[in-house]
């Protein structure tokens, strides 16, 4: 997440950094866009952020098969973030890297680096709503979570786990997206999401992804050690553990370039 | 010559890997993969000193190391092939062995390695660094280890990278047992070059690569020794008639460009080769230029399929040294995207002159976490006997292999 308003966002920043929102908001989709803009506010500055991650894919009998990647991001103000994956498990695909260069609205630039022919290959970003690693994990529901993404509704508030939310309905504003709505349980004292029910092209209710494990870090930034992802449809699930959190690394731009993809380990 | 230079490299190469291993700060690592194949043919070899089916072996380790928080590093990749029936396809490389130091505006390497250039599947006409390590596959993708210093100096205008290549490597050739070559075998042991220096020429290169938006491109120059041979007919030891490649003096320049537009890839390269006064060859531009669009998620699944066309041209028509003068390719990859990976890629090169077609498939998947099963096949249709082709007429096949990962 970062910080990528337009000037009437800014304005709704400004207003609502100043007052409760609900004192302003009217409408359920105002008062939906204040509260992911209070969301974004709290989750920006975090500069760069390193992290290690383990898949564990999980077909309908049970069968498991396991991915280790290693993840980094740079925060880039005025614009979507930079990503690069490596893969170090399944070690027929070990040293693979994907670099991407994320966009509130206009299509990402993604890069594949393939170490066995030393090529990197510039690739279609449409993929949004394919399936990552084989994963019930789709590109989409990985890459950065920009504001302008999506629009908002502020369902109801209600507890679940102990925990009081926000239940905001988010559909998205972009092409490609597999979804025709997600349904998201933003914790009210995190601002962070517990769950999300993602509801497919047919507007049937397709996966649902819960949150565990927060931490906090930088004394601000809230992370999730561990998210579990149900196919309703296939019955097969994922879960990603993360590890190794690391914020304001030093990175740069440099570090997120065609050169260092090539070198990526 | 080449082989006792491999052994040392090879030795001095396990010395400073087991030093480097042994050294306590360092992060070390070892990967790599050891493989078993077998190739069957459907017909019978059109030289009866050639194999039927085959059974071969090989092994990539890889040994990494880096220091200087992550910003230097050193990196090991001998390779060896068994081959049951064909002696010049047992064969080892050292495909790379490099040396890299990464600052903030600049990257240099040294030692042995592979570059890639260009952006086209069919062939890749821009990228002449390395050797073409025929014997491992006959579409060229596998390569030998270039000796080389590379500099890259990477800047808000794009990267550009400027190479030293001393030592050529020539390329390999099937054996007179091998299938899959020329009518007459290859004697690599008699080759010529245009160059005093012979193997010794030191080559230059240099690359200008950016991405503006959704273009990539990258403009190329190459002087030296040409990684393609000429061939001249001649005797071996035995008296037998056998091919002799020439490697010619060339300067080169290229240019490769790509689109990514939604759900189309445009893709472009062009190359301008010149020989010399003295050389053998004659001056030309080749172009292969085509397309690959996207389906994403067909019918609601996981699957993708891309369909891939590229016309392949070059102006010496049927004179040139490539069997793809004036010829269209087709094809089309599936993807499962499943836990396995999955995939399909089935191609076909039509010659527009005649009805020459080379058919190519390729699937693989992963078993388990370890190990990854491919199968490969290619089909030669009406090859003429006049064609560049013509060696490999009767040696339609399909191999299946096997590869355990570490």
């Amino acid at each position: 997440m970062h910080n990528f308003f337009k000037p009437t966002q800014y304005i709704a920043v400004l207003l609502f950094s100043c007052l409760p929102f609900y004192a302003v908001a009217e409408t359920a989709e105002e008062k939906g866009l204040a509260i992911t803009i209070e969301a974004d506010k709290r989750d920006t500055g975090w500069q760069d952020q390193t992290a290690s991650l383990e898949m564990t894919l999980r077909n309908r009998h049970g069968q498991e098969s396991k991915r280790k990647i290693r993840s980094k991001t740079l925060e880039v103000s005025g614009d979507g973030d930079k990503s690069m994956s490596i893969f170090d498990t399944p070690r027929d695909i070990k040293g693979t890297a994907f670099l991407s260069y994320t966009h509130a609205l206009k299509a990402d630039e993604q890069w594949l680096y393939l170490p066995a022919l030393k090529r990197v290959k510039r690739i279609s970003s449409n993929n949004k709503s394919g399936p990552f690693m084989g994963s019930e994990f789709s590109y989409e529901d990985l890459s950065s979570q920009e504001v302008e993404k999506y629009t908002y509704k502020l369902l109801r508030e209600e507890i679940i786990d102990g925990r009081e939310c926000f239940v905001i309905q988010r559909t998205p504003a972009y092409k490609h997206s597999g979804y025709t709505k997600l349904v998201t349980w933003l914790d009210k004292s995190m601002y962070q999401p517990i769950k999300i029910e993602f509801y497919d092209r047919k507007k049937a209710l397709l996966k649902t992804l819960t949150y565990s494990g927060y931490q906090q870090y930088e004394g601000q930034f809230w992370r999730a050690d561990s998210m579990h992802i149900t196919n309703h449809l296939t019955k097969k699930s994922t879960d990603l553990v993360w590890t190794d959190y690391a914020f304001k690394t030093g990175m740069k731009a440099r570090d997120f370039d065609r050169n260092s993809l090539k070198r990526a380990r | 010559m080449m082989n006792r230079v491999v052994l040392l490299i090879t030795s001095a190469a396990c010395g400073l890997t087991l030093l480097l291993a042994t050294g306590q700060s360092l992060a070390n690592e070892w990967s790599g993969y050891i493989s078993g194949e077998y190739r069957g043919f459907a017909n019978g070899p059109v030289d009866n000193r050639q194999h039927d089916n085959n059974l071969s072996f090989s092994a990539q380790p890889e040994f990494y190391t880096d220091w200087d928080d992550g910003q230097q590093s050193f990196t090991f990749v001998p390779f060896y092939r068994w081959d049951e029936n064909d002696n010049e396809r047992s064969h080892a490389d050292i495909r790379e062995l490099t040396w890299l130091k990464a600052a903030d505006d600049w990257e240099i390497r040294a030692g042995l390695r592979k570059v890639f250039w260009g952006v086209t599947e069919s062939q890749h006409l821009v990228d002449v660094i390395n050797q073409t390590d025929l014997v491992e596959a006959t579409d060229g993708e596998e390569k030998l280890g270039q000796p080389m210093i590379n500099l890259a100096l990477i800047r808000d205008w794009g990267t550009l990278d400027l190479f030293v290549l001393p030592g050529f490597r020539e390329r390999t050739f099937p054996g007179e047992k091998g299938r899959l070559r020329f009518p007459l075998p290859i004697d690599t042991d008699q080759a010529r070059y245009e160059s005093s220096d012979k193997g010794a020429h030191i080559d230059y290169a240099a690359r200008w690569a950016h991405a503006l938006g959704d273009w990539d491109l990258g403009l190329s120059y190459f002087n030296g020794t040409s990684r393609d041979p000429s061939f001249v007919a001649g005797l071996n030891r035995k008296g037998q008639p056998v091919f002799i490649p020439v490697y010619n003096l060339i300067e080169q320049w290229g240019l490769d460009l790509q689109a990514t537009l939604d759900d189309w890839l445009w893709k472009f390269e062009t190359i301008s080769r010149s020989y010399s006064d003295s050389g053998f060859g004659e001056d030309y531009i080749a172009v292969t230029a085509g397309f690959e669009y996207s389906f994403i998620g067909i019918a609601d699944t996981s699957l993708d399929l891309g369909v891939i066309s590229e016309i392949l041209y070059d102006d010496r028509g049927n004179a040139a040294l490539t069997p793809f003068a004036d010829d269209i390719m087709i094809g089309a990859r599936l993807t499962l995207n499943d836990e396995q990976s999955t995939d399909f890629l089935i191609g076909m090169i039509i010659d527009k002159d005649d009805s020459t077609r080379l058919i190519t498939l390729e699937t693989s998947r992963r078993i388990g976490e370890n190990w990854r099963v491919s199968l490969e096949g290619q089909a030669f249709i009406n090859v003429p006997s006049t064609d560049l082709l013509a060696g490999i007429r009767n040696d339609d096949y399909l191999q299946l292999e096997l590869s355990r990962y570490f």
